[in-house]
């Protein structure tokens, strides 16, 4: 028995609240850590103490063991919870944490360890009776030998980091020509994400189901199963939706994966919360693909079906107690999804977005759990969102008595949530769950394919654009008329001689749309110069607009931030930015023709006619009362012309060069 | 204050009929503001257009920060005359950058944006308001100048204008010229006397003398930009202080300088939040009487128009044909003098004197609501000194020095028109309800004097009085008198600042209250002597 007091979390974001949160009803005293940009996150003020780590790559900060150590040390912290990702698969950093006399909240080293190199853990599994892929290392193999080694496993191939997880250094190769890029493209992933360069490749499954088995053991030597979750939707192998039970086992299936995941995990041993991971083809055959040694992202499924923390039971286990009964004798009640919402654009092959997220609200309570909807979130309202770490904002769960009630339940949260900011997945995850497919359970990892994110979420229709963007216009009109100087008590837009609407205009996806509108007697509305037929306004707020749309009251939020107006309708959320009343006018140059801005002599000339320059570029410096005016080309260009030379002296408005803009094929003045 | 109680039937048929009767002016009025934005007709606004120039009205709306209220002044100008109704030019007070302004801008598409007497009229009057509140004067030029033809008419009054724009800057009143097109011979002192000049690249013309006259008078050969094009001004005469690209950039620029004038308001800020008036503005159109001869209640205006319909009536009592008291408008307190049943009376016009001089004592402005047939006439009230009642209440308005709004409701007929607070008697502002009448007196006693006039000198004269020519003349007469009573002649002529939708006196008055308050508002301490 070892009494824990102070628990030092080694990761950020959601992850590290979470933890917070049970160490907290625990009694347990908590630290944060934190790198350079994240000292303003939630994570660190929902500790009692953190720790700086400096740095902002995860190599700078979240991956330094020894600072890590250094910073639970200098807490007074007496345990080490890794959380997923960065170093929590990292068995060097287990057994730090042990010789600092730090309780790591995790399996014995040895056992990441063996567990951290797929190939052992293969090795083990296969040793154990648990079925497994045919896989080989490459490490060491001669570049003439690769294909036959390759032949062996059977192709496809997947070249996967031996240290991997969360999709990462994971790479399909399907032709051999393909697989030395592959096989060097992994490698780099993977030194840069794990700091282990190591892979190999395994047979590749076409589309299987992805189903992992939750497992816990304890120092008394229980070990059990917590039931599976299938995590087959994917995208670049990253899961984006999870749940819990899956919709492909039935009892005995259920019976024999959780049997082999016991199996492995008892054979070495295994304390603590571990998931064993199988690929399950469509027959129901399934093989071992690894063993994550910690505590998954997708927890919070099975803690919803099972109603145990995970947390709580990790940190008793770390603490040397059994697990309790509910463990051992847990059981399934209802049906668990959670889906990732990320700040990436799925349309844009999955590129992640970065930004000021201006506004986040996910649920009833504005990103807190309530009722069956879990927010687990790292985010929060001016959150910058970062390029540094992982683009998940947040992971939200829905529990319900049954599959269909969960996916319905969790997309109209989803829809209704408020994600002002980066561009988001979420209107892909709401297309997912309200998929016929899905709903059916026909859920594989090739799912995204069959389905890609262009298909599932249809762009915005003429009309749904149109209203957002009246919506638009009549919330930063009232806006407007809140924040006047003068005369705000005048209705918005008086005119006692109406001869033309408001108008504003927005762009979205390369569309324009001009709003018309007068509030004042007698109301209108016109989109492009034409009234909307079956649209009227009922409110008009800054922050609220009410519009009857054929019949139906529907209510808009909107959020104003700089050109980007955020509008939240009940069927979609779409931000519209706004198109500036005045354009940049041209400057005085006329045609790209520099002129001497006072009479002097020229004492320098920088350019030639042919000259590449870019904008700000000196071309000439003229000389007069004993200063130097330099003459700057306003824009990038060739030079087509220049009018002067050294010694010339020129009058105030004369031609000193010609440019031409880039593109731009016609001649200066 | 206390609450206004309305005793008004929406459902009863006097109302409906006065409603409908209102409505029907109003639909008058919209049609022909309806002309006046159409310009110099559809041929005319296409070649316009077809320059890739906007309407003189686009030019304001884009100078104007949006969704901020206009109020635009003499729509009907020149309404009943030979010229273009608008005048050819639109005048309005409007917010530009957080700022209150005057905005004047000529139409090109009436005539070239010639300048009429009418036009003459709003403009002067533009920077009558100007200098009178402290409000910056914008001019978004393009006119060919001077209607030639009517030189005599202009002339004068084109002097009037350069003299009043330097005035305006004399006293601290920014004065901006955006040029677009046109602003020739006398135009060119337009932008030569604002403080502010900015032209529009290949558009604008400003010279005194174009490449005929120049030819004329010395021989010299010349083109339009050498004389007075943008870049010329901008680059080497110094006349423009911005060289715009477009006219966008010209009203950007606009915008821009009105940003960093440092404006400040010398008035007081609203005493209070406004709220909204107790009762539906929209009842007004009811609540005036079609018929000029049966009188309403002001008290039910002023439940519509004022703040939270809340009025403490002073002296309510005493001379009960005439109302004052104080209500807030928009904030701010207002001293309200209203006439409750036409005639005034000499306790009316004592009680009026009175009210007036309380305002001034403590810097209240003054609405007056005119439906008035003027001061009592009659032994009894000659004999109780009427003339110097009347003679008090005018001294009062006369030398009051608080803004004056007047609004007139229905008549306004002989001194009453004077007494309370008329165009003669320089309120800030002076609106019109279509329903007003204003003249020396009713159409009717005015035909009916005549003809008593005509029938004594008759009977002086010992001629037969033919009374059928008589009861002829007396009707051609009564209907001239009519018509050049009615509100659209008088707007027509410029002796209002236009007719206003009775549903948008609230935010009129709230407006040109505002504006007011764009400088000090301070009371007369000492008055004239009072014949009493």
């Amino acid at each position: 028995m070892t009494e824990l007091r102070k628990l030092l979390v080694a990761n950020r974001g959601e992850i590290a609240l979470r933890i917070f949160r049970t160490a907290r009803e625990m009694g347990l005293a908590t630290v944060a850590v934190f790198s350079d940009p994240d000292r303003h996150a939630p994570h660190v003020r929902a500790a009692d103490e953190a720790v700086a780590l400096g740095g902002a790559a995860p190599a700078e900060s979240y991956l330094r063991a020894d600072a890590l150590v250094d910073a639970a040390l200098r807490s007074g912290a007496d345990a080490v919870h890794p959380g997923y990702g960065f170093l929590a698969e990292n068995a060097a950093f287990a057994r730090a944490c042990g010789e600092a006399g730090l309780t790591f909240v995790g399996p014995s080293p040895e056992v990441v360890e063996v567990m951290g190199s797929k190939l052992a853990a293969r090795q083990l599994a296969e040793a154990h009776g648990v079925p497994v892929l045919p896989a080989a290392d490459l490490s060491g193999v001669a570049a003439d030998k690769v294909a036959a080694v390759a032949g062996e496993v059977g192709w496809p191939l997947l070249v996967k980091a031996s240290a991997g997880g969360g999709g990462r250094g994971m790479r399909i190769v399907r032709q051999l020509d393909q697989l030395a890029d592959a096989v060097a493209g992994a490698r780099r992933e993977a030194a840069s994400a794990f700091g282990d360069d190591t892979v190999f490749v395994e047979r590749y499954v076409e589309a299987p189901r992805h189903i992992e088995v939750q497992v816990f053991g304890d120092h008394p030597g229980n070990v059990v199963s917590l039931f599976e979750r299938e995590c087959s939707i994917q995208r670049r192998h990253q899961k984006i939706v999870e749940e819990c039970p899956s919709p492909f086992l039935d009892a005995a299936l259920r019976r024999r994966m959780g049997d082999a995941a016991v199996a492995l995990a008892r054979a070495v041993g295994y304390v603590g919360a571990g998931t064993v991971e199988f690929v399950v083809d469509a027959s129901g055959e399934f093989w071992f693909l690894e063993m994550n040694t910690r505590l998954q992202v997708e927890h919070p499924v099975t803690e919803a079906v099972t109603g145990l923390d995970l947390v709580r039971l990790q940190l008793e286990v770390a603490a040397g107690l059994p697990l309790p009964a509910a463990a051992l004798e847990a059981a399934m009640a209802g049906h668990a999804i959670e889906v990732r919402l990320y700040a990436e654009d799925p349309a844009a092959d999955w590129r992640p977005s970065a930004g000021r997220l201006h506004r986040f609200r996910v649920g009833d309570s504005g990103g807190a759990s309530a009722g069956d909807v879990r927010v687990d979130a790292g985010v929060e309202d001016g959150t910058v969102v970062g390029v540094d770490y992982d683009p998940m904002l947040a992971k939200v769960i829905c529990h319900a008595p049954t599959r269909r009630e969960a996916a319905a339940r969790l997309a109209g949260v989803l829809q209704r949530a408020k994600l002002h900011g980066p561009v988001t997945n979420r209107d892909l995850l709401v297309a997912i769950l309200r998929h016929p497919e899905f709903l059916a359970g026909g859920t594989d990892t090739a799912f995204l394919e069959r389905h890609p994110p262009t298909t599932l979420v249809a762009p915005p229709a003429r009309r749904e654009l149109e209203v957002a963007a009246v919506a638009a216009a009549l919330a930063e009109q009232a806006d407007d008329r809140a924040g006047a100087p003068v005369l705000r008590a005048v209705p918005s837009g008086f005119r006692n001689n109406p001869s033309q609407l408001q108008t504003r205009r927005y762009e979205h996806a390369g569309e324009v749309i001009e709003v018309g509108y007068r509030v004042h007697r007698p109301a209108r509305i016109e989109v492009d110069g034409r009234e909307v037929p079956d649209l009227a306004v009922d409110t008009a707020g800054p922050e609220l607009v009410e519009l009857v749309d054929g019949g139906v009251l529907r209510r808009m939020r909107v959020q104003v931030v700089g050109a980007d107006v955020f509008v939240d309708g009940p069927g979609r959320s779409l931000v519209l930015r706004a198109v500036p009343r005045f354009t940049e006018g041209e400057h005085e140059h006329v045609a790209g023709s520099l002129v001497a801005p006072m009479p002097g002599k020229v004492v320098r000339v920088e350019v030639a006619a042919g000259t590449e320059v870019a904008a700000g570029q000196v071309l000439a410096v003229i000389e007069a009362m004993k200063m130097e005016h330099q003459i700057v080309s306003p824009e990038a260009g060739v030079v087509s012309e220049v009018q002067v030379a050294v010694g010339d002296m020129v009058d105030v408005g004369q031609v000193v060069a010609v440019v031409d803009a880039a593109g731009d094929g016609a001649g200066g003045a | 204050m206390r609450a206004l109680h309305s005793s008004v039937d929406t459902r009863s048929e006097v109302f409906q009929a006065n409603r409908a009767a209102m409505l029907e002016r109003l639909a008058l009025v919209a049609e022909l503001q309806a002309t006046a934005n159409g310009g110099g007709g559809p041929r005319y606004v296409e070649r316009h257009r077809a320059r890739g120039k906007l309407m003189a009205r686009e030019r304001v709306e884009l100078l104007l920060d949006p969704d901020s209220p206009f109020l635009e002044l003499s729509t009907l100008a020149a309404w009943g005359t030979d010229y273009d109704v608008g005048g050819s030019i639109v005048t309005g007070l409007g917010v530009v950058s957080g700022v209150e302004c005057i905005v004047t801008a000529h139409d090109p598409t009436v005539k070239g944006g010639v300048s009429n007497p009418y036009t003459w009229r709003k403009v002067l009057r533009s920077l009558e308001i100007s200098r009178q509140n402290r409000l910056p004067h914008i001019n978004l030029v393009e006119s060919g100048g001077g209607d030639l033809r009517n030189q005599a008419d202009l002339f004068i009054p084109a002097g009037q204008l350069f003299h009043d724009l330097t005035a305006l800057s004399a006293a601290g009143i920014p004065t901006i010229a955006l040029v677009f097109g046109n602003s020739t011979a006398g135009g060119a002192y337009v932008p030569g006397m604002c403080d502010y000049a900015v032209m529009v690249k290949e558009r604008a013309k400003v010279f005194l003398g174009g490449p005929p006259l120049v030819k004329m008078a010395t021989g010299e050969d010349s083109n339009d930009e050498e004389l007075g094009g943008a870049e010329m001004h901008s680059r080497v005469s110094g006349l423009s202080d911005y060289l715009a690209a477009d006219e966008h950039e010209a009203i950007r620029i606009g915008r821009e300088i009105v940003a960093h004038l440092n404006w400040r308001k010398l008035g007081p800020a609203p005493a209070q939040a406004p709220t909204d008036p107790a009762y539906d503005p929209e009842e007004l159109l009811g609540v005036v009487s079609a018929d000029l001869r049966v009188p309403f209640d002001p008290r039910e205006v002023l439940g519509r128009v004022v703040d939270g319909g809340l009025f403490e009536e002073y002296k309510p009592t005493y001379g009960t044909s005439l109302v004052t008291g104080w209500a807030y408008l928009h904030g701010w307190l207002v001293g309200v003098v209203a006439n409750a049943r036409g005639v005034l009376f000499n306790e009316e016009s004592q009680k009026a004197t009175e009210f007036i001089l309380l305002c001034n004592q403590t810097d209240t402005p003054i609405v007056f609501l005119q439906n008035t047939t003027g001061y009592m006439v009659g032994r009894h009230y000659e004999q109780r000194g009427i003339v110097k009642d009347g003679a008090k209440m005018i001294n009062a308005v006369s030398n009051s020095s608080v803004p004056h709004l007047t609004l007139i409701m229905g008549a306004s007929y002989g001194a009453g028109n004077y007494g309370m607070s008329g165009r003669s008697y320089d309120p800030r502002f002076l609106f019109s309800w279509p329903s007003a009448k204003t003249a020396i007196m009713g159409p009717e006693q005015l035909a009916g004097v005549m003809s008593i006039v005509a029938r004594q000198a008759a009977e002086a004269a010992g001629r037969p009085f033919d009374e059928e020519a008589d009861a002829r003349s007396r009707a051609e007469l009564e209907a001239r008198i009519e018509a050049e009573s009615d509100a659209l002649f008088m707007t027509g002529r410029v002796y209002d600042d236009g007719v206003i939708d009775p549903r948008d006196t609230r935010s009129v008055l709230g407006m040109a209250l505002s504006a007011c308050h764009s400088n000090v508002i301070t009371g007369t301490r000492g008055f004239g002597v009072f014949r009493m």
